[in-house]
């Protein structure tokens, strides 16, 4: 790696948000240099940086108090079980759950959606019961469903969107019917930044009488979340793409429902007691979080959470939603260009195609810029058959980007067009 | 620009919006398809082979310039060879595009695709019409993929 050369004002950050320009100094990888130059890094629907306050949080546990939690009786223990339980509490609030007996940790989104299909969809479903999901959701959103689906005989569906990248509403209802157990869907879409009217929708479940899980991944650092407002059944999301670390994630139930449910995982720290004919399973949340967690990582989400709501969704929204539409102005200005995904309600993703050049190339051209784009088809094939494209080119932004990183988007994307169109 | 131009080479460009022997080729004896999930990319190539040596050849499909590039100059690469030749030249020029020291003998103007060793996130674009070659020669009809 080289030696980093870049300074916050080296790229013009005038224009950046002034409640915000400083931010960008808390994310120590925003400094490096990517192939000579300054890093643009515009992937962080696939994962978001770092701030020093999550990563020190994280290395102080280890220095500090690292030790395993719910068990022991000295002081390291009883102090890293502080800190997990603490970050639990965060979430809670953070999330605005009722209680913090609602909030499991899981390894991730993925997970927390598995843990709802086995524990909560196997033992009820029956052959031809139904479970709706939509045409835009990430493949960790359908993959569960359809392995529950083979398991049982029940039958998956899914609501369709119009050339928007918007769900068809009238459908949804008309597919609310008296065979649905379960509605899956995405508050924000991956690759195409569709917000959906998850609110609404969920009042059409409940009238019918059908539980609803909210995959919040792409949501939660761009909007507040309020489930008891929602009032979903279920909200999965992921602590790095909230600025936190991989490999822990949240799973928030209702108390009732996660009660009814058997455990997802056997092991240690979920039951009791264990005899070797009985076991006894142990409370809400520990019944679902068997074996050692992801301590650190718990610990460092918490810090993200604070980190994010000292700043406020206030204006991280209207730098989030300035910037966007900014780039994708800018971008649907380039000679044959198709911005997929106009829905009216988006956040923070701008997934679009060239004319003649495959996003790949582009991919590489921008790479060899310092640009971080996704290209491909972002975990969510069915999405890209339905607008007929075999991958698309996605930027997308966190409170950390600048209009001047969109501008050195948009001209690399014109060299990648004189190279290459 | 890092390096680019080393991998987009006139030559790619050139294959990549012209390419050669892109068509279907409805004498043939030999057709598979390739996949990279990856990237999308679709290939399928036609060979026609007579008394063991590759009689004609010819792809049809959609990708990135490096993964339609390499099967252009592939399919002008290998008419007139045998399976066996062309397995060596395969393994030549996969050691090209992945090993640190490579060895470039004899495979010349595939030798534009050099540069993609710089970029290990694209050398399944560059040998995806290789496999996909491979299996219709070894009479495997199922469609391959680089993953």
């Amino acid at each position: 790696m080289s030696v980093p050369s870049y300074s916050i004002t080296a790229v013009n950050d005038a224009d950046h948000r002034p409640e915000l320009a400083a931010r960008r100094q808390d994310f120590p990888i925003l400094e490096r240099c990517v192939r000579g130059q300054p890093l643009v890094y515009l992937d962080n629907a696939a994962t978001t940086q770092k701030p020093r306050a999550v990563i020190e949080a994280m290395a102080r546990y280890y220095r500090e108090c690292n030790s395993n939690i719910h068990r022991g009786v000295h002081t390291l223990s009883q102090e890293a079980t502080e800190r997990f339980e603490e970050a639990r509490v965060k979430v809670q609030r953070f999330i605005h759950a009722a209680h913090s007996h609602e909030i499991i940790f899981v390894r991730g989104t993925t997970e927390a959606i598995n843990l709802v299909a086995q524990s909560y969809g196997r033992p009820q479903l029956k052959p031809k019961d139904e479970i709706l999901i939509t045409a835009m959701e990430h493949h960790s959103n359908i993959v569960p469903w359809q392995l529950l689906c083979e398991q049982t005989g029940a039958v998956l569906k899914a609501v369709p969107m119009n050339d928007a990248g918007e769900l068809l509403l009238d459908e949804y209802v008309r597919l609310l019917g008296s065979r649905t157990r379960m509605l899956a869907l995405t508050h924000v879409s991956n690759a195409l930044g569709t917000i959906n009217p998850i609110g609404e929708m969920i009042d059409h479940a409940h009238a019918h009488g059908v539980p609803v899980l909210v995959d919040g991944a792409q949501a939660v650092a761009h909007m507040p979340v309020d489930v008891q407002a929602l009032d979903c059944d279920f909200y999965a999301f992921s602590s790095h793409k909230l600025f936190g670390p991989t490999g822990i994630g949240v799973l928030y139930g209702k108390t009732a429902l996660l009660e009814a449910m058997p455990p997802y995982q056997g092991g240690g720290d979920m039951i009791k007691s264990v005899t070797l004919t009985k076991t006894q399973f142990n409370d809400l949340p520990y019944k679902f979080e068997a074996g050692t967690p992801h301590i650190a990582g718990a610990i460092g989400l918490g810090a993200a959470l604070d980190y994010v709501q000292e700043i406020g969704f206030e204006p991280i929204g209207r730098h989030e939603h300035e910037l966007l539409r900014y780039a994708s102005d800018r971008v649907a200005s380039l000679h044959g260009a198709r911005i997929i995904g106009t829905a009216r309600e988006k956040a923070s993703v701008l997934s679009f195609v060239l004319d003649g050049i495959h996003p790949h190339d582009l991919g590489t051209v921008l790479d060899c810029q310092g640009i971080a784009i996704r290209t491909g088809h972002h975990c969510a094939m069915p999405v890209m058959e339905r607008f007929h494209v075999p991958a698309t080119a996605r930027a997308s932004f966190a409170l950390y980007n600048t209009p001047g990183e969109a501008d050195r988007l948009c001209a690399a994307l014109r060299d990648a067009q004189r190279m290459l169109g | 620009m890092f390096d680019l131009r080393a991998l987009y080479q006139e030559v790619i460009i050139d294959h990549n919006r012209h390419p050669r022997n892109c068509r279907r080729l409805d004498s043939a004896d030999r057709i598979a398809e390739g996949y990279n999930p990856l990237c999308g990319d679709r290939l399928t190539v036609y060979v026609k082979v007579h008394e063991g040596v590759v009689e004609d050849v010819s792809f049809e499909g959609s990708g990135c310039a490096i993964s339609v590039a390499s099967a252009s100059l592939m399919t002008e690469h290998i008419k007139g060879k045998t399976a066996h030749e062309v397995d060596q030249l395969f393994a030549r020029f996969r050691s090209m595009v992945t090993d640190a020291t490579p060895t470039e003998e004899g495979l010349g103007k595939l030798e534009v695709l050099a540069g993609v060793r710089e970029f290990p996130a694209r050398v399944k674009c560059a040998t995806l019409a290789w496999h996909t070659l491979k299996s219709a020669l070894s009479n495997e009809h199922s469609t391959v993929t680089t993953e």
